[in-house]
């Protein structure tokens, strides 16, 4: 074997760097929509997400006060927490969530930006997500970026010092998979910073085609914690992921219309 | 005095600190981040912000989310 082929084969040797600081696994899991806080343990750490995301929202005022809490089950001592500004809908409401973010995780800076545009498609509003991105930057936040699978709003929200840029495969929680994956081949081909597909993954293959693309990494929430099995296909997805990783550094042969043989044709002996 | 907490009309004591209404919510040392009037409230100030009647006031937690 090579050295880039053991490099690759050892995720020590291969990480996922992310604002200067490396992981090994480039799965990237929500920790929501499960049956309970246990069930998004056990998935978590059956998927080997080291990056896991969470929400903001009001705190439950006189309802059951001992309601375990997501950071207790599952706590910011084992994984990186990455909040989101899900539900966000302008450019003010998630930079209100990422302050209130930092605050809840004692000064915690890296945060995952979305700001929506509709309630139907959830596409992301790309011009809000500028203008969040430009204050929040300047507040220190290290930001990485759901966006369109628009080449050139990546590279902007690079270029404004967002530390990973994520495009969508599909729309969130639609398990449609890669729909366009020329776009995503030319974002991560563009790209100076890690390209992340968010959203859209339904099933392991649309995380290994991702991952053939040449993503650096994927974040998924619904394809695990919606599934019949979420633990089952958290294993699924690791596999996915490393799988895809694996065969975008084998390089793959090129596709063509007509058949090649794979047995020689020399010594036939009719 | 009143305050509206989480959405909702709430009374409180005249000049209640944060760390008092934390207290009279049953709220103590639980995970928590704080905004009033759309401006962050550091927990380090907990106990010497006091709130005066009419703050809009924000409390919020972690949730599981994607």
């Amino acid at each position: 074997m090579n050295t880039r082929t053991q490099d690759v084969l050892n995720s020590d040797n291969d990480a996922l760097t992310i604002d200067g600081i490396d992981y090994q696994s480039r799965l990237l899991v929500g920790t929501g929509k499960y049956a309970d806080l246990h069930q998004a343990k056990q998935a978590i750490d059956m998927s080997g997400a080291e990056i896991i995301t969470m929400a903001v929202r009001r705190t439950n005022i006189g309802q059951n006060p001992d309601e375990p809490n997501l950071l207790d089950i599952i706590s910011p001592d084992d994984y990186t927490y990455l909040p989101n500004t899900a539900g966000c809908y302008s450019a003010d409401e998630a930079i209100r969530t990422c302050r209130l973010a930092r605050e809840l995780l004692d000064g915690h800076t890296l945060v995952k930006l979305e700001v929506l545009g509709d309630e139907k498609t959830l596409f992301p509003d790309v011009a809000e997500t500028f203008k969040a991105a430009e204050v929040l930057i300047k507040e220190g936040f290290r930001i990485m970026v759901y966006t369109n699978d628009d080449p050139i709003a990546a590279k902007r929200l690079e270029e404004m010092g967002c530390v990973a840029v994520m495009p969508l495969a599909a729309p969130i929680g639609s398990g449609l998979g890669i729909r366009n994956p020329l776009n995503i081949a030319t974002i991560v081909e563009n790209a100076n910073v890690p390209i992340l597909v968010d959203a859209g993954v339904g099933t392991a293959s649309d995380a290994a085609i991702a991952m053939e693309l040449g993503c650096d990494g994927i974040l998924m929430q619904t394809a695990i914690a919606g599934a019949k099995d979420p633990v089952l296909m958290a294993s699924a997805m690791k596999k996915a992921v490393e799988a895809g990783r694996e065969a975008y550094h084998a390089g793959r042969i090129p596709k063509k219309r007509y058949a090649t043989a794979s047995s020689p044709v020399d010594g036939l002996f009719f | 005095m009143n305050i509206t907490l989480n959405g909702k009309s709430r009374d409180i004591p005249d000049n209640a600190t944060v760390e008092q209404l934390i207290d009279i919510l049953d709220l103590t040392n639980k995970r928590l981040a704080m905004e009033i009037n759309e401006e962050i409230v550091p927990r380090s100030t907990f106990s010497n912000h006091i709130i005066h009647s009419g703050d809009t006031i924000e409390i919020v937690g972690a949730i599981g989310g994607g």
